[in-house]
């Protein structure tokens, strides 16, 4: 199908762009990429009077290290993150989640921005930004707001964002050089929406006893869900998987849908979690007898 | 700094480069771009299917990355360098891609093919030598319901391994 007329605006500033969604709210749909916006549109689900195109602002495609933190622009490609030296050394949590991220051909284009912005609740994106407590970064007339992730996402595309705000960056917690991080997810097809993902970052101390640990589950709730796992913390590393499991599992209420029932949903997450703690742990092996 | 502005359902030129050739058409703002390359630049080697980004018919290389052109709009495309199939080889001349498709009978209907021979330039570029698991991974964004995909695999695998023998 073919979406309904529109007003075509391409800002090359960020301030102009902010300043016409300041104007136009709930009117205006912000467009970058177009990988959930494009159909939305073609199919008339999302019928805006104006679009904004912000893929041409050069401040929203830069990707900066901080001490603590590396500071993504909305406006990244996912494919030049996949490919970033920066990503894969200080975030390789997001740089294990990116190649489950629709397909090639799509990544090409889609942004790390808009998946946030859309918040499906089955991304991975939002489920990587989650798991390793990362801050969502908006910005209107009124100046510039910072929502952390775990609030940010409110329910099926639903999120904290005000209508007269852009998402201009994300930022993301670097990576203990000593941490290790899993991703694993089940779809009907590679590239499909997850049924089920699951995120994983932990560290062990010299006693092999959890020091920190971080699990996030992504398409079983309307969002993606942060795991309190606080009471895994000081435990034997070789005996969580299970328990952990059971207990991401049960701190879950999962959606159901035409292809798949809210027992399914958690019986996969109870799949995943295993598989996800399991390969983190595997690295941390690998790690050390390579050391050795 | 200025702002672009297109208003709804006003025609405008839209100029840019298809297959190296400088070219211009009439848009409006929400004219999907396959709609633009095929009505208005008769590039008709763009297919259009689903119309929502899934299919993959319609991917095309828009400066040098392989993406879908359904879920575009023409006004974003103002400069942009296209490669559609007609662009990948010399006219009435196939490419190593083309000949191994011909050869491993990696087409039926071919409604499939020119967005798959868009991708496969734009992935090969990237990993020249591919094992059969990442092609198949890029394969997974097109949807082809002749071939069963095996006849695909093998000729893209049989092109690369041509290639980077040429290389």
């Amino acid at each position: 199908m073919k979406p309904v007329a529109f007003d075509y605006y391409r800002p090359q500033a960020l301030a102009e762009a902010v300043a016409l969604l300041s104007d136009m709210g709930d009117e205006a749909a912000i467009l970058a990429g177009g990988m959930t916006l494009g159909p939305m549109l073609n199919l008339r689900v999302a019928r805006p009077r104006a679009i904004i195109d912000i893929s041409r602002i050069p401040v929203l495609k830069t990707i900066s290290v901080h001490s603590n933190v590396v500071l993504t622009g909305a406006g990244v490609i996912q494919n030049d993150a996949l490919g970033s030296d920066v990503i894969q050394r200080e975030l390789p949590l997001l740089a294990m989640a990116l190649p489950w991220v629709g397909h090639f051909q799509t990544r090409n284009r889609g942004t790390l921005g808009g998946s946030v912005a859309h918040a499906d609740p089955s991304a991975e994106i939002p489920l990587a930004l989650i798991t390793c407590g990362g801050t969502v970064v908006l910005q209107s007339r009124r100046g510039q707001r910072r929502v952390p992730a775990r609030e940010f996402f409110v329910g099926v595309l639903m999120t904290q964002r005000r209508s007269d705000e852009i998402v201009t960056a994300l930022e993301w917690p670097r990576s203990a050089p000593d941490a290790s991080h899993a991703f694993a997810e089940i779809a009907q097809r590679h590239g499909d929406f997850a049924i089920a993902a699951v995120a994983c970052s932990v560290r062990l101390d010299r006693l092999d006893q959890v020091e920190e640990l971080s699990l996030g589950v992504g398409g079983v709730e309307g969002r993606p869900v942060a795991i309190q796992v606080n009471s895994f913390v000081g435990r034997p590393a070789g005996e969580i998987a299970t328990d952990l499991s059971e207990h991401a599992a049960g701190s879950l209420t999962p959606m159901e849908d035409h292809l798949v029932s809210a027992d399914y949903r958690t019986a996969l997450t109870k799949v995943l979690v295993g598989r996800a703690v399991n390969s983190a742990l595997e690295m941390i092996r690998q790690r050390r007898d390579h050391l050795q | 700094m200025t702002t672009l502005h297109r208003a709804a359902g006003e025609r405008f030129t839209l100029e840019l480069t298809l297959n190296g050739q400088r070219r211009s058409g009439q848009a409006e703002p929400r004219m999907l771009l396959c709609d633009f390359l095929r009505h208005e630049l008769q590039a008709f080697g763009v297919h259009v299917g689903c119309e929502h980004g899934v299919c993959g018919a319609c991917t095309i290389l828009v400066d040098g990355r392989a993406v879908r052109s359904c879920t575009q709009y023409a006004p974003q495309a103002d400069g942009a360098e296209i490669v559609t199939v007609e662009g990948l080889a010399e006219p009435g001349t196939l490419n190593e891609v083309q000949r191994a498709f011909a050869r491993h009978h990696a087409l039926q209907c071919g409604f499939c093919t020119p967005g798959i021979l868009c991708s496969v330039t734009h992935f090969l570029r990237e990993t020249p030598r591919p094992d059969e698991q990442q092609v198949r991974d890029m394969l997974s964004g097109h949807i082809c319901r002749c071939t069963g995909y095996a006849s695909i695999v093998t000729a893209i695998l049989e092109a690369a391994a041509a290639m980077s023998r040429d290389a």
